[in-house]
């Protein structure tokens, strides 16, 4: 097939095909990343920027390192906090930016559906990394990447996401993701995070931590967005939560034997997961982020392409 | 001042049981001639009375909405009482009931005294003002209701926020009771809105938007109900948009409580799909809910559970709403576009006949304020709407008289439009000659 979008904002709208395209093409970047020679041509004289309104480290280094390993200049422009009242909005913002000749604008934003907005008002690529509740789709990608690596296939796995899905942008790209390419999923969390309908994504509902370990081949850790919450605890206690749903080792004992650990971090150790487990034998944290930035070259790479033939 | 001949209409009002050609003879800021007889007309009205033709027009009561913001006095860059009286008469309405949520808030018989000779010094639309029920709308002391209510008050609100305790509410009913005026609840419960945004629902799920579920509407409606009961007040529900609360409000009618209630054009036409674009313009408090609800919205408007349409006209600045969702100000303005959308989404496919729509907007509007407006009748004011209901437009924000553009129904196709706007015996508005008033 032929990648035609100028844009990456979510999976939603992604079809099956576009997603296995992508991930394809992560395949050949991620030999790239074992060479000594880590920097490929492919981007030279583009100019990409970080556009960060919500503070983020894994995200914007991986964004960076992979548009520097394509060869395109990278500028970096980070603001946390929001534009509610004073102050610059994110269109102005970004159509100065724009104004300076940039190819494509990679935003990081506390408010879903701002990649949106964004595209519908500049004229060059936009990449979603992360959207308030909404979508975070490279995360997505490397989430889906890392278990086909891993396991040789996503269709007919069970894939167990795990903690905060109310809040969590990351639930809801692995969600559109992996139904799309086959996968059953279970989200699993105390009633009060998991959000209205969510049946209707086509994923079951479980509130047994102790079936979720069982039943799952990967399990995907979520933490806890206690900045997201209005005011009220979800849960009584932290206590009460990890006695719930934290995947201790001895937990994890009684899961399969292949059941593979995955989180998008950052790791609240000893809360959702504990140390031994996040950096135990079955954990998959840290090729997760070595695969995002073969997953994000790619990304990078195709929309960077239809922007220079259009 | 010359009397005017509003000639060969097809005249509509419903309650009045007028229907068909006739002409109507404002004299003196009164309707002096109601009927079918031209050379009485002629007669009532005098030598020098000038000509209206309506010929091909219907011509109804002036319409009344009972649910407006101006922002002047504080945000005046929004809309003043000039530019919004100006788009009410431009929209068919003779009377608009302005909310107190203004920068100060209206909670004192000066204010209200003001509000008033701003709309005369204007002269065009009538302004009929509310006060606050709570001081400063702080929802803690009542406001001086008494005072506001001598100074020309005809209800009381805190809009934009339902008035908090049950206790509070409690007190302002039974004290409103006293002064011979409603009670206008906006109602949603603080605690369960949270930091929602939009209605609950997969729509909010799949957006990743923080939900607002119908029961922060539901358990206020049923309290306001409750309260209403226990004190012979009579509480005003604003903005039903769940069904739910039609069905609350349908079961206290029925047992006798003094409840009335009024819903919006966009409940009545709009769901929560429309947001999947983000797009701020859709973003109003309470939030467009799923199609069920706007079904019952509508049928309870036809059962007359609902008696009113109001249009919540709430100005925003166009920067404002370029934010992203969560970050923009609800609301959205709707004085001129109210009619066309009733219009087309209503009564073009059959859904409800001009006789069902039109008390919404003229009589009962005008019995829950006590405004003594809104009929065809000899004695009455002489607000006349003249409307060409088969004339197809497009809906222009950027020809709006409104100051703001926060329209949701912006370049709809549209049938259905007001012609002229009579107020108090005068023309006020024209579509001919736009410059008349």
């Amino acid at each position: 097939m032929q990648w035609t979008r100028r844009h990456l904002l979510g999976l939603e709208e992604l079809s099956a095909e576009e997603i296995n395209f992508i991930l394809e093409r992560a395949d050949s970047f991620k030999e790239v990343c074992t060479r000594p020679n880590k920097k490929v041509p492919a981007l030279v004289g583009r100019t990409i920027v970080n556009m960060f309104f919500e503070n983020s480290t894994r995200t914007n280094i991986s964004f960076q390192l992979a548009a520097r390993r394509l060869s395109a200049d990278t500028l970096m422009f980070s603001k946390a906090g929001t534009s509610i009242a004073k102050g610059e909005t994110m269109l102005d913002t970004a159509r100065n930016i724009e104004a300076m000749g940039v190819d494509v604008m990679v935003l990081r934003h506390g408010a879903s559906g701002a990649p949106w907005k964004l595209a519908a008002n500049v004229s060059c690529a936009v990449v979603n990394a992360g959207d308030g509740q909404h979508e975070h789709p490279t995360q997505a990608l490397l989430d889906l990447y890392t278990i086909r690596e891993a396991r040789g296939r996503i269709a007919g796995l069970t894939v167990g996401i795990v903690g905060d899905i109310a809040h969590s942008r990351v639930a809801r790209s692995n969600i559109w993701g992996l139904t799309k390419l086959g996968a059953r999923v279970m989200v699993v969390g105390p009633t009060t995070l998991i959000p209205r309908e969510v049946e209707k994504m086509g994923v079951e509902v479980c509130h047994d931590m102790d079936h979720a370990v069982r039943e799952c081949d990967v399990l995907n850790m979520l933490r806890i967005q206690f900045e997201r919450q209005d005011g009220t605890n979800p849960f009584p206690s932290i206590r009460e939560y990890k006695q719930m749903f934290s995947l201790t080792a001895e937990r994890l004992a009684r899961g399969k034997p292949d059941l593979l650990v995955m989180h998008p971090g950052p790791v609240n150790r000893g809360i959702e997961i504990s140390p031994e487990v996040a950096d135990g034998p079955k954990s998959l944290i840290l090729r997760q982020v070595a695969n995002g930035l073969a997953v994000r070259m790619a990304v990078l790479q195709m929309v960077a392409g239809v922007a220079a033939a259009s | 001042m010359p009397a005017i001949v509003v000639r060969n209409g097809e005249l509509l009002d419903p309650g009045e049981n007028i229907s068909g050609l006739g002409h109507i003879v404002a004299k003196d800021g009164h309707i002096t001639y109601v009927g079918p007889d031209l050379a009485q007309a002629r007669m009532v009205a005098g030598p020098d009375a000038m000509d209206f033709d309506a010929e091909g027009l219907m011509v109804v009561p002036g319409l009344i909405d009972m649910h407006v913001h101006f922002r002047e006095p504080g945000n005046e860059a929004e809309e003043t009482v000039a530019s919004g009286s100006l788009a009410a008469v431009a929209g068919g309405f003779t009377s608009v009931v302005c909310m107190a949520n203004t920068d100060p808030v209206v909670d004192t018989e000066a204010d209200i005294i003001s509000a008033r000779q701003k709309s005369e010094l204007v002269g065009l639309a009538n302004i009929f003002p509310v006060g606050a029920v709570t001081a400063g709308r702080r929802g803690e002391e009542l406001a001086e209701m008494a005072q506001m209510a001598r100074g020309g008050a005809v209800a009381f609100s805190d809009d934009g926020t339902a008035v908090p305790t049950a206790g509070l509410l409690r007190r302002a009913l039974s004290y409103a009771k006293m002064l011979g005026r409603p009670i206008l609840e906006h109602c949603e419960d603080r605690s369960l809105i949270g930091e929602g945004v939009m209605n609950e629902d997969f729509v909010s799920t799949t957006l990743g938007l923080n939900g607002i579920p119908d029961e922060a509407e539901d358990i206020i409606v049923a309290r306001d109900v409750a309260l209403a009961r226990l004190t012979g007040g009579h509480i005003h529900i604003q903005h039903v948009s769940t069904a739910n609360a039609v069905a609350i409000i349908r079961s206290a009618k029925e047992t006798g409580v003094r409840v009335t209630a009024e819903v919006t054009p966009h409940h009545l036409t709009l769901n929560s799909d429309c947001l999947k674009t983000y797009d701020p313009v859709f973003r109003v408090s309470p939030p467009l809910r799923t199609q069920t609800d706007v079904l019952a919205c509508r049928q309870g408007l036809k059962d007359g559970v609902i008696d009113a349409i109001a249009s919540d006209h709430a100005p925003h600045l166009e920067e404002e709403k370029e934010l992203e969702f969560a970050f923009s100000p609800p609301g959205m303005i709707g004085l001129e576009s109210t009619l066309a959308i009733l219009s087309t989404e209503l009564v073009e496919p059959g859904f409800f006949t001009w006789s069902e729509i039109l008390p919404a907007l003229t009589a009962h509007p005008s019995d829950i304020l006590n405004l003594g407006r809104g009929r065809l009748r000899l004695g009455l004011p002489a607000d006349i709407t003249l409307i060409d209901t088969k004339m197809r437009w497009q809906i222009d924000k950027h020809r709006f008289h409104s100051r703001s553009r926060n329209c949701p129904f912006d370049r709809r196709e549209v049938v259905g439009r007001v012609v002229a706007t009579m107020v108090g015996g005068k023309v006020k508005f024209s579509l001919s000659n736009p410059t008349v008033s």
